[in-house]
């Protein structure tokens, strides 16, 4: 069967790795709007603990034999732990200030880490093997769908859902959505809110964390796969707007699935869609698709 | 009175220089030096963090490079078409842009530079990962020969200083001080009466022109333009050389390049002196990590020093000249 001169099963496996790549869209901008709205800080880093998080899984399986599912717990807390480490030390001095400052430490952040992994490992990728439970295809009578792949997408779809669950129908998020709207009449209220934002930056950049070891076995485990993504990221953040759980969720695997198909169709410009898609969201609606601008 | 005799000063020791130093490198320095105030007119003077400015140095670099190269159009029509492809690119991206406030200016202007970066790579007339070598610098006016180190150096160090001539100009006319409005205090530059939008645009093409002449001139100089230059993290390190500096001081950014775009370029000698010192063999590849120590410098100056070097001793020389008095 052939839809616009392209074979079914190339465009549909196309647009299954497109929202592939789009539920990491989805859970790192997720993780960036949470953070946005609690802390006032864009998380340049958030590509690099994403990355991080991919070294966790291989390192742990290459030094200490712990395999997929022990690092898919594992991982994402030593991100987690490493990020309020950050936050801690670094981030909390600078609320008071521009957001422009928290922008420039998490970027010379970025830099030490990528410089870190980059001086033991080089750029060249490690590869990571899927895991056997995952491993092969299942013939779906009209493509064959490589299991990980549908893993990969249930997963991060599982953590989106999850986390919309949270902080939009819990007492907890309903904590944490008083203290993005104003903190100072919430911590009044006797909620520590300095440790929420502690536990808010350490659970945005653990759902990076996850992201990366569900990448791991999809594409190579290099200290540059971070800085590659992040920036198409923050397209997907500009474009959907923070305001919204739903809306980063949408975006990001709408934007996936919209490169899917342009790697299918022009393939030429399928490394610069996201950016187009940009640039024509700017000019007919700037707050962004459900941004509301303050 | 005393500001024109240190301008003099530093002047007259720019015109010794390339007889005590390297000409190439000054002239990497100038470049550079020029790159960042240009930035500064933007991120120091309206306000606006732009993280795109690769784009325009590394745009210009590249147009610059191909007009010499495959065009064999002559050095000042070059320089001057790089120039004016970095203020079309500027405007394009300005006029997105300033559509978003704050820290979504900031990642629009990466995501387009992003975008420009992999132009770049997938057009063949930038000679992709090679990029653009061996660029000869010609004539200038088709009489004065470039090949010469110090006559290069003298014209690059002329551009050097009309470009930051400019600067200064802009900084200090009306046009400058609305600019200056909008950085304190946007709504009230807008209540006011003003075309915030306008100025901001006018401000990012004059900016990212003026950054193109940066990268134009460095891609004579050096004879090279590579993707290095439209890298993203170009646009790190222009952001870089102003923090240093300190940000919204005229001199600051001139400061942070050459601190900057030195330490690069000793940063294996100093390793090597550091492995010495405390006897951590890790030191010795110093040179080959430059990101992270740039890292480093980019997290103490944000935790540490805000106001850069120039910008912490004009605090100081305040500080004491209030205490005198009393």
């Amino acid at each position: 069967m052939e839809i616009f001169g392209v074979s079914s099963q190339a465009l549909l496996s196309q647009l299954m790795l497109g929202l592939v790549n789009g539920s990491f869209y989805a859970m790192l901008s997720l993780g960036l709007a949470v953070i946005f709205g609690l802390l006032n800080v864009i998380n340049f880093a958030h590509g690099a603990l994403y990355m991080l998080g991919a070294f966790c899984a291989w390192l742990g399986l290459t030094y200490f034999g712990l395999n997929y599912w022990e690092m898919l717990v594992l991982a994402p807390l030593i991100v987690a732990l490493f990020g309020i480490v950050i936050e801690r030390t670094m981030l909390r001095w600078l609320y008071k200030l521009d957001h422009l400052y928290g922008l420039l430490l998490t970027f010379g952040i970025t830099l030490m880490i990528e410089g870190v992994f980059r001086s033991i490992y080089g750029v060249s990728g490690q590869p990571y093997s899927v895991p056997d439970a995952l491993a092969g295809a299942t013939d779906l009578g009209f493509m064959i769908l490589p299991n990980y792949r549908a893993w990969v997408v249930l997963a991060s779809l599982t953590a989106c859902f999850t986390t919309w669950f949270v902080i939009e129908k819990t007492k907890l998020g309903a904590y944490l959505r008083a203290g993005t709207e104003n903190p100072k009449l919430v911590e009044a209220f006797g909620i520590n809110v300095p440790l929420m934002v502690t536990l808010t930056y350490g659970f945005g950049v653990g759902l990076a964390g996850l992201a990366g070891v569900l990448a791991a076995p999809v594409i190579q485990v290099s200290p540059l796969m971070g800085s590659n993504l992040i920036i198409v990221v923050f397209a997907v953040v500009v474009i959907g707007g923070m305001g919204s759980i739903m809306g980063s969720i949408v975006t990001g695997l709408g934007l996936g699935v919209i490169e899917g198909l342009t790697r299918v169709f022009y393939p030429q410009a399928s490394a610069t869609v996201v950016f187009i898609v940009m640039a024509i969201v700017l000019l007919i609606r700037p707050a962004g698709l459900f941004g509301k601008e303050k | 009175m005393n500001k024109k005799i240190c301008y003099g000063i530093f002047l007259l020791a720019l015109l010794v220089a390339p007889f005590v130093m390297y000409p190439v490198l000054l002239m990497k320095l100038l470049c550079f030096a020029l790159f960042a105030c240009a930035f500064n007119l933007l991120l120091g003077f309206t306000g606006l963090l732009s993280f795109g400015h690769a784009a325009f140095f590394g745009g210009a670099a590249y147009v610059t490079g191909y007009a010499i190269q495959t065009l064999g159009l002559p050095f000042e029509v070059s320089i001057m078409l790089g120039t004016a492809t970095a203020a079309l690119v500027g405007l394009l991206m300005g006029l997105l842009a300033v559509r978003r406030q704050g820290i979504y200016f900031t990642m629009i202007t990466l995501a387009l530079a992003q975008m420009f970066y992999f132009v770049c790579v997938q057009v063949p007339q930038t000679g992709g990962e090679d990029g653009l070598q061996g660029v000869a610098r010609g004539k200038l006016l088709g009489l004065l020969d470039l090949s010469n180190d110090f006559t290069m150096y003298y014209v690059v160090l002329a551009i050097a200083i009309g470009g930051f001539a400019l600067i200064v100009r802009t900084i200090h006319s009306p046009f400058g001080q609305v600019l200056k409005a909008i950085k304190e205090n946007e709504p009230r530059a807008i209540s006011l009466g003003y075309d915030v939008d306008k100025y901001k645009l006018l401000a990012f093409v004059l900016s990212a022109a003026l950054a193109g002449l940066a990268g134009s001139t460095k891609t004579t100089a050096l004879g090279l333009a590579s993707l290095t230059d439209v890298e993203w993290t170009m646009s790190g390190l222009v952001v870089l050389m102003t923090l240093v500096g300190g940000l919204g001081t005229v001199i600051g950014p001139i400061v942070g390049a050459v601190l900057v775009i030195g330490l690069e370029n000793r940063l294996s000698d100093i390793g090597e002196w550091l492995a010495n010192v405390t006897t951590i063999e890790w030191f010795r590849t110093l040179g080959d990590s430059a990101s992270i120590v740039i890292g480093f410098i980019f997290v103490v100056c944000v935790l540490l020093f805000r106001r850069g070097i120039v910008g912490e001793a004009l605090a100081f020389f305040a500080k004491s000249a209030n205490r005198k008095p009393a």
